[in-house]
C-alpha cells in the first residue's frame, strides 16, 4: 500500500490514485484518479456498466484493487478501522425481495453497531437513533416493519442508520432505484440538507440531471473519468456524449463504445 | 490424533470431571422436580425419567433451533441445517464404527458434533473460495454425508440393521442423563455465543455488504453461524431425528415471520411458537406411541398454518399500513 502522508484532520476522505481493477481480462475501472474533500457533494455518473458501482465498492475497500490505491479517511481502504466514520446506502436498498422482519428503528440501531462492538447498545445510542430518524423525517415509522415502507420511505431509514451512526462521509450507490419520483425529489432536498450540516456526499445516481441540478462537482465515468469538475461546465461539455457514446466521436482521448 | 480419538478423550475427560457431575446433579433435579409435579397432578407420563429428560431435551432444542434458524431463514440459508443433519449422521456412524472396532465406548453424539463442525467449517471454505452458497455444493455435502454414514454402519453391522432408526427419526426413550447434560452444554455454548455476537449476526443476516462497510468481519460470522448450526442440529437430532432435524430450524421461524414485525420480536415468537410444538409433540407422541420427531414437526407445520391464517387476519385488521409500493419502478441493471 502506498504511504499515506494525510492525517484525519484535513486531508481528503477520500482519494484514489492510478485506480485499476477488473473482472479477467478487461478493466472494469482503470487509471481512475479521485480526491473527495470533507464537505464536498460529489455526483459519479455514466452509462450502465461503467463501473461507478465497482469503483464505490474499491474506494469502500470491499475489493482490492488490481494496481494503484485507494484511501479512506488517510488510510488504505482495504484496512480501514474506524468504520463507523462512513455509512452506506447501498443499490438494492428498495428492493424487498427479502421477507426479513425488522422494524425501521432497529435498522437505524445497525448504525451504532460499530460504535458498540460487543458491548451492549445504550440509551445513548438508541437517542442517537431516534434523532437520525427525526433528521430524515420518519420518526412516525420507528416501529414498522422496513418491508411495509415505500422505496422513499425505506431510503430515508438507510440515510438514517449512517446518520445514527454518525458518518462523516455518505456513500450512495444508485439510491434513487424503485423510488417514485415525488419522492426522489424529497430525497435530494434531504440530501442538500445534509451537506449544508457538512456531510460528505459522494453519491452514483444514473438521473444525470438530478446530479447537475444538486451536486457540488460531477464525475463522469466509463471505465475511466471523462470528466470530473464542476456540474455547469459539466452540462456544458461534451465529456457526456463521449462517456455514453451518443455522438461517436473519437479524437480526443477514450475509447468510445 | 483423529477426530474419533480426539473425541474419545473430550468425552472421558468431562464423565469424570466436576462440572459434569454438577450438571448431571441438575438434570437430577429437574427430573426430581417433574416427577413432584406429575405425582401431584396425577400426570402419568412423567412417571417416567426418560420423558423428565426428553422434556428438558426438548425446551433447549425448542429455544436453540430457532435462535440459530431465524439467522439461516432471512439469510436464505435453510438448506444448511438439513445439509449438516446428514453429515451429523456420518458422525454418529463414525463413532458406532470406531467403538465396534477399538471396542471403546465414545457416545456417537461426540462424534456427530466433531464430523458436523468439520462439515460446517468444509461449507464455508466452498461458499468463500465460490463466492456464493450453492444449492449443488449444498446437495453434494449432504448426499456425501448420508452415503457415508450408510456406508460405515452397513459395514459396521454387516448389513443396514441396528439401530440406525434412532438417528433418523430420533428416540424419546433413549434420551439418557449423559444425553440430556451434553445438551445442556451445547445450549449453553449457543446461547452464549448468539448473546454476545447478536449485534454482528443481525448485521450479516440483514446486509452483509453494509454490515463489511461497518467494519464486521463477515466471513468469520459465517462460520461461526454454520458452526452454531451444527452444534444444533446434533444436540437436536437426538429427538428430532437426521432426516427431521433441520424443520426446527425452519418451520417456527417461518411461521414467527408470520407474526412479528421486529427481529427480536420475531426471535421471541419463534422460540414461543416452538416450545408448543415441541411439548405438545412430544405429549402426543407419548400418548399415542407415534415417533417424536415426527410428531413434533407436524404440530409444528399447524402452529405455522395458524401463524400464516392469524397473519392475514392481522394484516387485513390494519389495512391503512399496507405498504405503499412504489410502483412502475422496475430496478435498473448493476454495474
Amino acid at each position: 500500500m502506498s504511504g499515506s502522508h494525510t492525517g484525519d484532520g484535513d486531508g481528503p476522505l477520500v482519494e484514489a490514485r492510478d485506480l485499476t481493477f477488473g473482472y479477467a481480462a478487461s478493466p472494469v475501472v482503470e487509471d481512475v484518479d479521485l480526491r473527495v474533500e470533507r464537505g464536498e457533494y460529489v455526483g459519479i455518473v455514466g452509462p450502465n456498466g461503467s463501473g461507478k458501482s465497482t469503483l464505490l465498492r474499491l474506494l469502500l475497500g470491499l475489493h482490492e484493487a488490481d494496481s494503484g490505491s485507494a484511501e479512506l479517511l488517510g488510510h488504505p481502504a482495504r484496512a480501514f478501522a474506524e468504520r463507523e466514520r462512513v455509512g452506506y446506502v447501498a443499490q438494492d436498498v428498495t428492493e424487498d425481495e427479502k421477507r426479513m422482519p425488522i422494524t425501521v428503528s432497529e435498522v437505524v440501531l445497525m448504525g451504532r453497531f460499530p460504535h458498540a462492538g460487543f458491548g451492549r447498545v445504550t440509551a445513548a445510542d438508541r437517542e442517537h437513533a431516534r434523532e437520525a430518524l427525526r433528521t430524515v423525517g420518519i420518526e412516525h415509522l420507528a416501529d414498522r416493519k422496513i418491508t411495509a415502507l415505500s422505496g422513499g420511505q425505506r431510503q430515508r431509514t438507510y440515510i438514517a442508520r449512517a446518520l445514527a451512526g454518525e458518518a462523516e462521509l455518505l456513500v450512495l450507490d444508485e439510491p434513487t432505484v424503485g423510488v417514485d419520483a415525488e419522492s426522489v425529489d424529497a430525497f435530494f432536498d434531504l440530501l442538500d440538507g445534509l451537506v449544508a450540516d457538512g456531510l460528505t456526499v459522494l453519491l452514483v445516481e444514473h438521473d444525470i440531471g438530478a446530479v447537475i441540478e444538486h451536486a457540488s462537482r460531477v464525475v463522469c465515468l466509463n471505465r475511466e473519468v471523462y470528466f470530473d469538475g464542476d456540474p455547469t461546465a459539466f452540462a456544458e461539455s461534451d465529456a457526456l456524449d463521449r462517456a455514453y457514446g451518443t455522438n461517436v466521436r473519437r479524437e480526443e482521448g477514450g475509447i468510445v463504445t | 490424533m483423529t477426530p474419533a480419538a480426539l473425541s474419545a478423550v473430550l468425552l472421558s475427560v468431562p464423565l469424570v470431571s466436576a462440572p459434569y457431575d454438577l450438571l448431571a446433579r441438575l438434570v437430577g433435579l429437574w427430573s426430581d422436580g417433574l416427577g413432584w409435579v406429575g405425582e401431584r397432578l396425577g400426570i402419568e407420563m412423567l412417571d417416567y425419567v426418560f420423558m423428565h429428560h426428553a422434556f428438558l431435551v426438548g425446551a433447549l432444542i425448542a429455544v436453540m433451533a430457532p435462535l440459530i434458524g431465524t439467522f439461516l431463514v432471512h439469510r436464505q440459508l435453510a438448506l444448511i441445517g438439513d445439509a449438516l443433519a446428514h453429515t451429523a449422521f456420518a458422525g454418529v456412524a463414525v463413532g458406532l464404527f470406531v467403538n465396534s472396532l477399538l471396542g471403546t465406548g465414545i457416545s456417537p453424539y461426540v462424534t456427530a458434533i466433531v464430523v458436523a463442525v468439520i462439515a460446517a467449517l468444509a461449507i464455508e471454505l466452498i461458499s468463500e473460495t465460490t463466492d456464493a452458497y450453492n444449492d449443488v455444493s449444498m446437495a453434494i455435502v449432504l448426499s456425501t454425508g448420508f452415503a457415508l454414514g450408510a456406508v460405515l454402519i452397513s459395514l459396521n453391522s454387516g448389513g443396514l440393521a441396528v439401530g440406525i432408526n434412532q438417528y433418523l427419526f430420533g428416540n424419546l426413550s433413549t434420551v439418557s442423563r449423559e444425553n440430556a447434560v451434553l445438551l445442556v452444554v451445547l445450549f449453553a455454548v449457543v446461547a452464549l455465543v448468539v448473546t454476545v455476537t447478536y449485534k454482528q449476526l443481525l448485521y450479516v443476516t440483514f446486509d452483509e455488504t453494509a454490515a463489511r462497510v461497518a467494519g464486521v468481519n463477515v466471513p468469520w460470522y459465517n462460520r461461526l453461524m454454520t458452526t452454531l448450526t451444527a452444534l444444533v442440529v446434533v444436540g437436536a437430532m437426538q429427538i428430532m431425528g437426521v432426516i427431521l432435524v433441520a424443520a426446527m430450524l425452519v418451520v417456527p421461524v417461518a411461521a414467527a415471520a408470520q407474526l412479528a414485525r421486529g427481529f427480536r420480536e420475531a426471535l421471541l415468537a419463534s422460540v414461543v411458537l416452538a416450545q408448543i410444538a415441541v411439548l405438545v409433540g412430544i405429549t402426543l407422541s407419548f400418548r399415542y406411541n407415534t415417533t417424536a420427531g415426527g410428531t413434533i414437526v407436524l404440530v409444528a407445520v399447524a402452529v405455522y398454518v395458524a401463524a400464516v391464517l392469524a397473519g392475514k387476519v392481522q394484516s387485513r385488521r390494519v389495512g391503512d399500513e399496507t405498504p405503499e409500493r412504489a410502483d412502475g419502478a422496475e430496478s435498473s441493471t448493476s454495474d
